[in-house]
């Protein structure tokens, strides 16, 4: 015997979230995940992203529309009833129970036999490899050690989902990276369908099978990582994941797929995303520059910054600032210099014109 | 599995309330029994008596047919029971049985009381009736409770609370019991002040007592007597004013100071919890009454007259000062502490100096906690009974005013419900203004970050006057208690100082003889049945305070402002209006409890409520909320989170509840005055009696007693909170938890 899981794919149909009379916290998603996928809720505070969790948990019940787990229409479903369980952004151990007490809790309200419910719990605490550590407090764990009982705790209830909320918040920055592929790994391993709520990007590219990018309180974007960071919809999703310069371009020719556009004196060619000729933005990644290119565009040094392991440079031109980044630190340009700075080939992404940010 | 029992989860409860609802109309007495507490009914005729028949029984015999349709709603769940929650058959039913059989309930009980009809246009619409009913029983209590709970659940059923039986369930309970015992009866003696003699309502009646000079008199401008609620508001702005400033002064000394003796300050806050509120005043008349030490002493010195300068304004004002300044006290220390020592810090660094840092920074922090601090003292002077009896003199206040309306030659219910309704207003106008002008300014600064600053001492220019003053009245307070304790041991005070135990004796004498004990002390009956009071009155309150702060904290609904203003509202009204109404109240049917221990139990329930809520909301704010949601996900119910989590987390807070709720109980007097029988007497009252026979030997001995009891309980309290933390930590260390 050991933990399996029942994972089941997640649905909002048309889901709005109302707050007191006129607060829109969720404003009619549609929203698919796939059973077994770890799908991340990345966006700004008061985005949603919290809200949105806590629905499919039931700790709030949508105001409007459908939400399906499986096949089961569970919108009315309080979170007693429903077959979810959350990890909790400050943990949420009972600080009057054990660690073994902790991880029976659920168990013991599922109707399981004593010694099944406590071999089940052992058997959680072996898997995020805190064996023999049962009898302890929670006051008596680190954080990190904390944050694995309370994932154990939702494990065990073998949940058709598991949700995370914001999990590795309260933990110190070289704990994090291995604690977040320590969840990739039990995910992948039990093949779980996990939604994971953060609102750091870096995290979110990390773990993630599918990122869902919400912004006031709708959804901005949804793809895999790689999709979004390489093809953002739009300037939101650009500047969001990753930081981008916005330059304005005039796209002077479609052909097929491909699209030219000038920038000032600089032309550039880069797929075109279904776009016409006419005034567009270009969205580039800082790394994405050429700095010294021979055909580039004048920009005048305004603020450059060692940060180690590369350069980080703030450069004037006629439409406004950008921020570049350069891997030569050895010879850097100084503050007052002129550069002729080129684009990659591959990188910079058409956007269209005059969006609201 | 975890589907299957959530579908039948509503059912066994649903049972559960129906077969109640079966056994309190077909087998429990339904109407109310002479004594709550004692069965001889079981063997006395049960069940075809007519005082002790279940309801059903009495319609099979033809009797009190009004009680038949109580069937329809008792059996129509039964309807549902195979049904599913969601249906929306199941939740309109449950609705319509639990409104009609509720609602039929309080038509019938109000319609036809001790001597048939109850409004003479119902004997003219329905003729004559030949019967009569009297207070409602054991049987009509639980049918009651059927009826809301299943009320309750259909309402549940309709999604409400997100369908949770238990929340809704306690909301219904608390709404219910605070109705019928908070507004009912203060609607009761609103109307009661219109009733004429013959038994109209007019008014006529009621301007002529409102308006009366008695009340608002000025008189005493002009050298005459001022109106009793001039005086009870005069008297009360005084105690709020200088209370404040009092335990303002030993705040900043326990704080802002370098006073070693400060665990001795802190005590004095025990002493109003444990000190029933007129021994203060007792005990200034063992020292300043016209044969008092003090004013023997300066009679035999100075070769002047003693004079009887303590009975009126001032010895109320002093023993009110010296009663309430510790409250205050305990108030003040947490504004005063709460400021963040990082404000006062950032300050001096701005270069202010200590005293421009207190002038400008600690003082305006600590205003919105000063006024609170005032408006408790003018709640307490308003309310307290026993210090302007005892010291009174010719200096009538609104409390005393109400008890001699009710117990004097004028046996006036109107007059005392209008004094009442006035005494009311003053303190509902102040409750007022804390809530609403207080409330949304807090200026608490301590987050729960860590806050690692210390909080600068007072400049020496205000630390030598503040320490000189609450150290002279600390010193003050000290003299007054080892004056109650040594008066309790003189044989008659200013006349025989011999030293004696007689009046021990009298109150607390047991004899051992063939039988056993015999309790022969005159103190010992109305001490047992105080403690037996106070004892069931405990539980009930923390349970009902508990209940209603997780409400308060924990869920959201509808109303629930509403719901908050109403749980907390019986804090500002005074012991003596809650006498006042409960009488009105409760004498007649259907709750005809007045003269029974019930109505003692159920008043501390309702005044010490606010207190169980109080220290329910404080100790739960503490807890995360993310604790709960934890629970909720991992498959637990409300009713499971509740008990589980929730409980076990507020232990130390559950007993401190209950012990002050005890200790309360015990020292109350301006409620219970009214509300004691000869059968339950309590010891306050007892003693107040003594205290009116000019018997203060004996009424001090008890005084004395009482406060030793209630302190070692405080303390047995304190020692086992104690261990509880104590205990924790042990069993981290043996790790034998599984």
């Amino acid at each position: 015997m050991s933990i399996n899981a029942k994972a089941a794919p997640v649905s909002f149909r048309n889901v709005t979230k109302i707050y007191g009379k006129d607060v829109v916290a969720v404003d009619s998603i549609n929203l698919e995940i796939e059973a077994g996928k770890l799908v991340t809720l990345l966006g700004p505070s008061g985005c949603g992203k919290t809200t949105t969790l806590r629905m499919i948990a039931g700790l709030e019940i949508a105001s409007k529309g459908k939400i399906y787990i499986g096949d089961q229409d569970v919108t009315l479903l309080p979170a007693t009833d429903r077959d979810v369980s959350m990890v909790f952004q400050s943990y949420a151990l009972f600080p009057h129970m054990s660690v073994i007490e902790n991880v029976s809790y659920g168990l013991t309200f599922s109707g399981f036999e004593k010694s099944e419910t406590r071999d089940r719990a052992h058997q959680g605490l072996e898997l995020v490899g805190l064996k023999g550590y049962g009898d302890r407090l929670p006051s008596e764990l680190s954080g990190g050690q904390q944050q694995r009982v309370a994932v154990a705790r939702a494990l065990v209830l073998e949940p058709q989902v598991l949700l995370f909320d914001e999990p590795l918040s309260n933990l110190d920055a070289k704990l994090r990276r291995q604690v977040r592929e320590d969840i990739r790994d039990i995910q992948q391993n039990l093949g779980l369908t996990v939604v994971y709520v953060t609102h750091d990007q870096e995290e979110a590219l990390a773990v993630s099978d599918e990122i869902v990018v919400m912004r006031n309180a709708g959804i901005a974007q949804v793809g895999a990582p790689r999709e979004l960071y390489d093809a953002p919809a739009d300037r939101f999703v650009a500047d969001f994941i990753g930081e981008a310069n916005i330059i304005p371009c005039e796209i002077t020719d479609v052909q097929g797929e491909t699209a030219q556009i000038t920038i000032g004196t600089l032309k550039h060619q880069l797929p075109a995303r279904g776009m016409v000729p006419g005034p567009a933005n270009l969205a580039v990644r800082p790394t994405r520059f050429k700095l010294g290119a021979a055909d580039g565009l004048a920009m005048q040094v305004e603020k450059a910054t060692y940060v180690g392991s590369r350069m980080e440079y703030t450069l004037a031109t006629s439409f406004g600032e950008v921020f570049v980044v350069s891997e030569d630190v050895d010879a850097p340009l100084a503050i007052g210099d002129t550069v002729a700075v080129g684009l990659d080939s591959i990188g910079p992404v058409l956007l269209a014109a005059n969006e609201n940010p | 599995m975890k589907r299957v029992r959530s579908n039948d989860a509503a059912n066994p409860v649903l049972i559960f309330w129906i077969i109640a609802g079966l056994v309190g109309f077909c087998l429990l007495p339904w109407y109310g029994i002479e004594d709550f507490f004692q069965f001889e009914w079981l063997t006395d005729g049960y069940p075809f008596d007519d005082d002790y028949a279940p309801g059903a029984f009495l319609i099979a015999q033809g009797q009190k047919l009004w009680l038949a349709p109580f069937l329809v709603p008792l059996l129509m769940p039964l309807l549902v029971l195979r049904r599913a929650k969601t249906d929306p058959i199941y939740s309109k039913i449950l609705i319509l049985a639990g409104a009609l059989g509720f609602g039929w309930l309080i038509i019938q009980g109000f319609s036809i009381g001790i001597r048939g009809w109850n409004f003479s246009w119902m004997e003219a619409a329905f003729g004559e009736l030949d019967d009569r009913q009297f207070g409602m029983g054991y049987g009509a209590l639980i049918c009651a409770s059927s009826f809301l709970f299943i009320f309750t659940q259909g309402i549940a059923a309709r999604g409400a609370i997100n369908g949770d039986v238990f929340v809704v369930s306690s909301i219904g309970g608390v709404v219910v019991i605070v109705t019928a015992f908070v507004f009912f009866p203060i609607a009761k003696m609103l109307t009661a002040a219109f009733i004429t003699q013959d038994g109209g309502y007019s008014l006529a009646v009621f301007a002529s007592k409102f308006f009366d000079d008695r009340l608002w008199g000025l008189g005493c401008l002009s050298g005459g007597r001022c109106g009793v609620a001039w005086n009870s508001l005069f008297l009360a702005v005084m105690v709020g004013f200088l209370t404040t400033v009092l335990g303002l002064f030993f705040a900043l000394i326990v704080t802002r100071s370098g006073f070693r003796y400060k665990k001795v300050l802190r005590a004095l806050t025990v002493l109003p919890v444990i000190t029933p509120p007129f021994v203060i005043g007792l005990a200034l008349i063992l020292l300043f009454g016209l044969s008092g030490t003090v004013t023997v002493f300066f009679a035999d010195l100075f070769g002047v007259q003693p004079t009887r300068w303590l009975y009126g304004l001032p010895g109320v004002l002093i023993a009110q000062t010296l009663a309430f300044t510790p409250i205050a006290f305990l108030v003040l220390i947490g504004v005063v502490e709460g400021v963040s020592p990082s404000m006062e810090e950032a300050a001096q660094t701005l270069r202010a100096s200590k005293w421009q840092v207190f002038k400008t920074v600690s003082l305006p922090l600590m205003r919105p906690g000063l006024a609170n601090a005032f408006l408790l003292g003018f709640i307490e002077s308003m309310a307290d009974f026993g210090n302007p009896l005892v010291l009174g003199g010719n200096f009538d206040v609104l409390s005393t005013e109400i008890f001699f309306a009710i117990v004097g030659a004028q046996y006036d219910q109107g007059k005392a419900a209008v004094l009442a309704m006035v005494l009311l207003s003053f303190t509902l106008g102040a409750f007022y203004a804390q809530r609403f002008w207080l409330g949304k300014k807090s200026y608490t600064t301590v987050s729960g970050k860590g806050d690692s600053g210390v909080h600068p001492h007072m400049p020496s220019a205000l630390s030598v006057p503040v320490l000189m003053i609450a150290l002279g009245w600390a010193a003050f307070t000290i003299v007054v208690y080892l004056m109650i304790f040594y008066g309790s041991v003189v044989e008659l005070w200013g006349v025989n100082n011999t030293l004696t135990l007689k009046h021990y004796g009298t109150a607390f004498s047991v004899r051992f003889d063939d039988e056993g004990i015999r309790w022969t002390g005159a103190a010992w009956n109305s001490f047992w049945t105080t403690l037996q009071i106070a004892g069931i009155a405990a539980p009930l309150t923390a349970i009902v305070g508990l209940i209603t702060a997780y409400l308060l904290t924990r869920q959201t609904f509808a109303g629930k402002n509403a719901f908050e203003f109403g749980t907390m509202l019986s804090f500002a009204i005074p012991g003596t209006v809650i006498g006042v109404s409960y009488i009105l109240a409760f004498n007649v049917p259907p709750i005809e409890i007045t003269g029974t221990g019930i109505i003692l139990v159920v008043s501390f329930i309702f005044r010490n409520m606010p207190v169980g809520v109080r220290a329910g909301i404080a100790s739960m704010s503490q807890l995360d909320k993310s604790l709960d949601e934890s629970s909720l996900t991992l498959g637990a119910n409300s009713w499971q989170t509740f008990r589980r989590v929730i409980l076990p987390l507020l232990r130390p807070a559950i007993l401190a509840a209950l012990v002050y709720s005890f200790v309360r109980a015990m020292t109350a007097i301006s409620a219970v005055i009214f509300l004691v029988s000869a059968e339950y007497d309590m010891a306050t009252s007892y003693i107040i009696g003594r205290v009116e026979n000019n018997d203060y030997g004996l009424a001090i001995a008890y005084s004395t007693t009482l406060i030793f009891v209630m302190l070692s309980v405080v303390l047995a309290m304190q020692l086992i909170v104690g261990r509880i933390n104590i205990g924790r930590r042990a069993a981290n260390g043996s790790g034998e938890k599984t």
